[in-house]
């Protein structure tokens, strides 16, 4: 699959590596502001007062 | 040892290896293969939500509630609430009826750092007070100032972790609660862990059901230990001195007061 995707891309080596770095960085953004925010809500959630 | 001769005998041709017959053997797509690759890729997302969960977003959260906060607090500057004659001796106290998940009061405590600054809103509701990151004060507890007992609840780490350095709280250490009429300084007193069910922590004395209090304390509830809800770990203060907003903040927490820490 990453094999495949490092095939498919254009240019030398260093344009490729460019790329790599500015789609992982564009995934990472997108996890972070919303999908992990999201998936945060079905997390148990931790429970931090007492009560009978 | 090969000659070189022999070797070039059997070498393709340059130039003319990428449209040989023979190709060299490239990664073919296989299930497994992408199988594989997905788990791994599944597995790295666990361990980045983690720790997003744990400690990035602890990070943004934290600095999001600082801004909230010295915003507040300018608000309040500029209309200061109406100008109560408390009993000599007594601080006032809020009377107004405040709603559930309304922010009321922020907290300060400088032993958890110089840009620790915090709202406190009403009730302890889980998705609508404690996952935003605000602390949340137990509706049947008394407010700040009053005599009795201002019990607050957050989380220990995870959705800002407001209460991640609760036990490292020296006895004396001082807890400010601010509102729209001023600063209630607290001072640390002790550390206790209970049960889940140890609602004796938030009497108006606390642990003596029925008792007349007679002190005015601050009871600080959070999960204990790390990561684990098996006991509740709470922190207690008493009620020092109360500095009104006209007289502006109290030295020791003026920077973070005003954002400039």
């Amino acid at each position: 699959m990453y094999a495949a995707l490092w095939r498919v891309l254009p240019g030398p080596l260093w344009v490729r590596v460019i790329i790599l770095v500015v789609a992982f960085a564009a995934v990472l953004g997108a996890l972070v502001f919303w999908v992990f925010p999201w998936v945060d809500q079905f997390v148990a959630p931790q429970d931090v007062t007492v009560s009978q | 040892m090969t000659e070189p001769g022999q070797d070039q005998a059997v070498a393709p041709p340059a130039g003319g290896r990428r449209g040989g017959a023979t190709p060299r053997p490239r990664g073919r797509i296989s299930v497994v293969g992408v199988l594989g690759e997905l788990l791994i890729t599944a597995g790295v997302f666990v361990l980045l939500f983690l720790g997003w969960q744990q400690w990035l977003n602890d990070i943004i959260v934290g600095t999001q509630l600082h801004g909230q906060s010295v915003q507040q607090s300018q608000t309040w500057n500029k209309a200061p609430g109406p100008t109560k004659a408390p009993q000599p001796g007594a601080p006032p106290v809020i009377t107004a009826t405040i709603a559930n998940a309304q922010k009321f009061a922020l907290l300060i405590v400088p032993r958890f750092g110089a840009d620790y600054y915090r709202p406190i809103a009403q009730g302890t509701g889980v998705q609508d007070v404690l996952n935003k990151g605000e602390l949340g004060h137990y509706p049947t507890t008394q407010m700040p100032g009053a005599l009795g007992n201002f019990a607050i609840a957050s989380h220990r780490k995870a959705y800002g972790g407001n209460l991640e350095h609760i036990n490292e709280l020296h006895v004396g250490d001082h807890i400010f609660v601010e509102t729209q009429d001023g600063w209630y300084q607290y001072e640390f007193r002790n550390l206790q862990f209970v049960k889940p069910t140890g609602v004796g922590v938030i009497d108006p004395v606390p642990e003596q059901a029925g008792v007349q209090p007679t002190d005015r304390m601050i009871t600080l509830t959070s999960c204990n230990p790390f990561f684990s809800t098996a006991e509740r770990i709470i922190a207690y203060g008493s009620f020092d001195t109360f500095t009104p907003r006209a007289d502006g903040p109290p030295a020791e927490i003026a920077a973070t007061v005003t954002g400039r820490s």
